[in-house]
């Protein structure tokens, strides 16, 4: 069933033309597949992540249900998609008009670039269209087999748990793992002289899937379990997911379950780290591409009403294409004029400062360097300036409860980059980790939030263990912050408590 | 074939509206109800589902902007909390949300009717007269000045110029000479000319309170806005009622509280009257609404007004909309009384109780759901 199709004639002379300035300007991408799809299409690609076959899942039914009415009252319209694969597959809206796609192929480039360089993204699997439409085929098989009600209710449980993820994980090749292992097994087996077991198994039985081989590790590790006094799972684990695969009381089906939604969600983890960059870079990339080569003179209107569309500022929120975009000119104009270092930082006359211009000339070459090594985090702490947030007006704003309303707070540097960093920390989730498997001895799990100055939603946090509760099956408890008091939520199937 | 996720669709929709998958109820936002915000401009709410996660908290924690503005300034609207940067791609569990939506009131019908599935109503087949409409659809070369349409005047001149080789690219001079004129022009439609009228009555004694009647006037603006977009010609009339009952305006229909007690005769009586003297059965669709919390004075008057009911008002309605807003002084024996007389079978009335704000489109669903 194809609802797009490929670009041909006029567009596909338009694709080779903004291909050839991107090569020009020396963006290195995968090769670029577009095509062209109504808008029906595109709202179901984009409630599905931007992956034409996905798993069978209410959810997705709920974002297409939003975007479409979005669409039907005229509210929203999504130009484009497109997906970190190899090759890198990009929808375009047909109803787009000419300079609208010109824009979305040059934006797309970006993405594209953005993609195949930057590290974060450097181990996600580029077959993924593949593996995201089997994993469709399995989960499928398994509702044949034990219900559709039964697969998806699971399902349900593990979503609640999807935003726990490791962000270190990223970065685990299997060959890294296998070294890993090698190390441990060595170690285990000079610790055994010693009479001294060491447990190996967060380190060792990191795979994502349950194989046959590794059910017959699991009954051994079952075995020396029920010798070990305490379960050896001290270790301090943020991947819960990959904790559950491997310790939960749960059936094979059910692990291949956590093992395919775990599998996705750190697939999108890079773009949920990088997407003030990502856009950024895109932005920049359409900008320059259109206004230095690709645009005509009679779109010049055109285009600039749909860029600054793009680039709005809210006072409610940060724009990622709009700070993303300036901050990477701001980076390409200070590494130009060699505005950094000792001497720059150091020196106290505003106008000499203003006026700095060593014609260092290594702007590009300074921004193609940071889409390559940076996230969020480490491009907004590296690269915010006090001059670029007061050009850019931004501010901190907080609730004011005198009169019940947000209210501008402050316009402080500092402050500023604080508060964006915190809301970056953990792509904007809490950090929580597996703190035991055994705690008080009872093969309770117990789950400890690295608190950072922000509670947890209470109510949220109930529901989520009650759903964990229904994976682990023993009791769950979660040790966290409550209005300045250590507090640990317990869940027992039955009633939920804090104790104190 | 339809794509898969049509079906995702379908079972989000059924879990919605609660008819599979009960444990997931209490995750439902419902949101299915449009709100009047302003005039042109109405927030629908979309249904969603949250999948409970572990989450921050602290909605009053406050967040980062960008724009004019010092320190103490107001933050326009409310703060989204699942608009921060790195969260919300898709797929992402984003919440309830809202969509601010300006639209017209006929659009705004349509929704309504599709969101309920309303049926549209026939109406009543010899009270329907033709009538000759004219509509600015069409353009003419003949016409006053004041309906001349420049634009197409414009293009007709450039195509003559170019036909006849006058036209010079370098000066683009388009002169529109006599015969180049167009005009808006009239084409005629036969449409169904049809009336209606609702008349409201309203029980404001002293158990009914601002809620109920918040209650009423909402689910009388979604009537109205539905029976409008299915009738040529509307009107209303408002009646309130105690003890005694009089006609008013709208403004003072939804304003007005009185103590005393409760004659519900009096309100029939006086809306058997207005239909009598205003209304001929023949020419007009008649839709008359009764709300109020089910109290009656006493056994006698009830069996008043199931006589007026049945002789005269019945007969001439095509329905009559009888809506019991709870109350926690009121004893909903009204209803009772109406449901063992007529049960369900009495066409023509429509009974309908409604418990809460959350009722209300229900309510609306029965009443005007039969398409009468």
């Amino acid at each position: 069933m194809n609802r797009s199709k490929p670009i041909t004639g006029e567009l596909l002379a338009l694709k080779n033309q903004i291909e050839g300035y991107a090569i020009e300007y020396g963006l290195d991408f995968f090769p670029q597949i577009f095509e062209v799809c109504d808008y029906d299409t595109i709202n179901i690609l984009a409630a599905q992540g931007g992956f034409p076959s996905r798993y069978p899942h209410w959810k997705f039914g709920m974002d297409y249900d939003q975007l479409s009415k979005g669409y039907t009252y005229g509210l929203q319209k999504i130009y484009e998609m497109v997906i970190n694969t190899d090759p890198c597959y990009a929808y375009l809206l047909q109803a787009n008009n000419w300079v609208d796609q010109k824009i979305v192929m040059a934006h797309v480039y970006g993405h594209n670039d953005f993609f195949k360089n930057n590290a974060w993204f450097s181990n996600t699997n580029r077959k993924m269209m593949d593996v995201m439409a089997n994993h469709g085929t399995k989960i499928r098989r398994y509702m044949e087999k034990y219900g559709h009600d039964t697969v998806e209710n699971f399902i349900d449980k593990v979503l609640s748990l999807e935003n726990l993820l490791d962000i270190n994980e990223l970065f685990e090749t299997s060959s890294l793992k296998r070294h890993r292992k090698e190390q441990v097994e060595q170690q285990k087996f000079e610790n055994e002289d010693d009479g001294y077991m060491v447990d190996d198994r967060s380190a060792a039985l990191k795979s994502f899937m349950r194989t046959k081989a590794r059910q017959v590790k699991k009954d051994e590790v079952k075995k020396d379990e029920d010798f070990s006094a305490e379960l050896p799972l001290s270790q301090k684990n943020k991947d819960v997911l990959g904790f559950l695969i491997q310790y939960a009381p749960i059936e094979e089906w059910q692990a291949d379950i956590i093992g395919i939604l775990r599998e996705e969600a750190y697939y999108f983890l890079p773009q949920r780290l990088t997407k003030i960059m990502n856009e950024g870079w895109a932005s920049y990339w359409h900008s320059t591409i259109m206004t230095k080569k690709a645009l005509d003179a009679s779109e010049i209107v055109d285009f600039a009403d749909k860029h600054a569309g793009v680039m709005y500022m809210s006072k409610q929120n940060i724009n990622p294409y709009k700070v993303g975009i300036e901050l990477m000119r701001d980076i390409e104009y200070r590494w130009d004029r060699g505005m950094f270092g000792k001497d720059y930082n150091e020196c106290t006359d505003m106008s000499e400062k203003l006026r700095w211009d060593t014609k260092l000339g290594k702007g590009k070459e300074k921004i193609f360097e940071v889409r390559k090594s940076h996230n969020d985090i480490s491009f907004i702490d590296e690269f915010l300036t006090p001059d670029f947030c007061e050009r850019q007006q931004l501010f901190t704003y907080k609730y004011n409860p005198r009169n019940g309303r947000f209210e501008i707070d402050t316009k402080d540097f500092n402050a500023i980059k604080q508060k964006l960093l915190s809301q970056l920390t953990n792509f904007g989730q809490p950090i929580i980790e597996v703190e035991s498997g055994n705690y008080m001895n009872r093969k309770e799990l117990l789950l400890s939030h690295v608190h950072y100055g922000v509670d947890l939603d209470v109510g949220f946090a109930n529901e989520t263990l009650r759903n964990l509760f229904a994976i682990w099956r023993r009791p769950v408890n979660l040790k966290t912050r409550y209005e300045d008091k250590e507090v640990i939520f317990h869940f027992d199937g039955k009633d939920f408590r804090p104790q104190h | 074939m339809d794509h898969p996720i049509k079906r995702d669709h379908a079972r989000f929709r059924k879990i919605v509206k609660g008819k599979i998958r009960d444990n997931l109820r209490k995750y439902v936002s419902q949101g299915n109800q449009i709100i009047p915000k302003g005039t042109d401009k109405f927030t629908v709410p979309m249904p969603s589902i949250d999948i409970p996660r572990f989450r921050f908290g602290d909605k009053s924690q406050g967040g980062l902007g960008q724009g004019q503005g010092q320190p103490g300034d107001p933050v326009d609207g409310q703060q989204d909390p699942n608009g921060q940067p790195g969260q919300g791609e898709a797929g992402e569990g984003e919440g309830k949300k809202e969509l601010d939506v300006e639209l017209s009131l006929d659009e705004l019908a349509r929704i309504l009717g599709e969101e309920l599935e309303l049926p549209n109503i026939e109406p009543k087949g010899k009270k329907s007269l033709q009538s000759v409409v004219d509509r600015y659809t069409n353009i003419g070369t003949t016409g006053p000045d004041s309906l001349r349409h420049l634009r197409r005047t414009y293009k007709q001149a450039l195509k003559r110029q170019i036909a006849m080789d006058s036209y010079d690219p370098e000066n683009p001079a388009v002169i529109p000479i006599r015969r180049d004129f167009r005009y808006r022009s009239a084409d005629t439609k036969v449409e169904m000319q049809n009336a209606a009228v609702v008349i409201y009555m309203m029980d404001v004694s002293g158990s009914m309170g601002d809620e109920q009647k918040e209650i009423v006037r909402t689910e009388s603006f979604w009537i109205n806005l539905w029976l409008k977009s299915q009738y040529k010609d509307i009107e209303i009339r408002y009646i309130i009622h105690d003890a005694t009952a009089k006609e008013v305006d709208e403004q003072t229909f939804f304003r007005t509280r009185e103590s005393g007690g409760t004659l519900i005769s009096s309100a029939y009586n006086l809306c058997k009257e207005i239909i009598e003297k205003d209304y001929n059965p023949n020419e007009w669709n008649i839709y008359p609404f009764h709300f109020s919390d089910g109290d009656n004075w006493s056994a006698d008057d009830t069996k008043l007004c199931l006589d007026l009911l049945d002789n005269v008002i019945l007969p001439v309605s095509n329905v009559f909309c009888y809506g019991q807003v709870e109350s926690r002084y009121g004893s909903g024996q009204f209803y009772k009384d109406l449901t063992s007389k007529y049960g369900s079978g009495e066409e023509k009335l429509i009974l309908s109780k409604i418990k809460n704000k959350e009722g209300i489109l229900d309510s609306i669903k029965e009443f005007l759901g039969k398409g009468k």
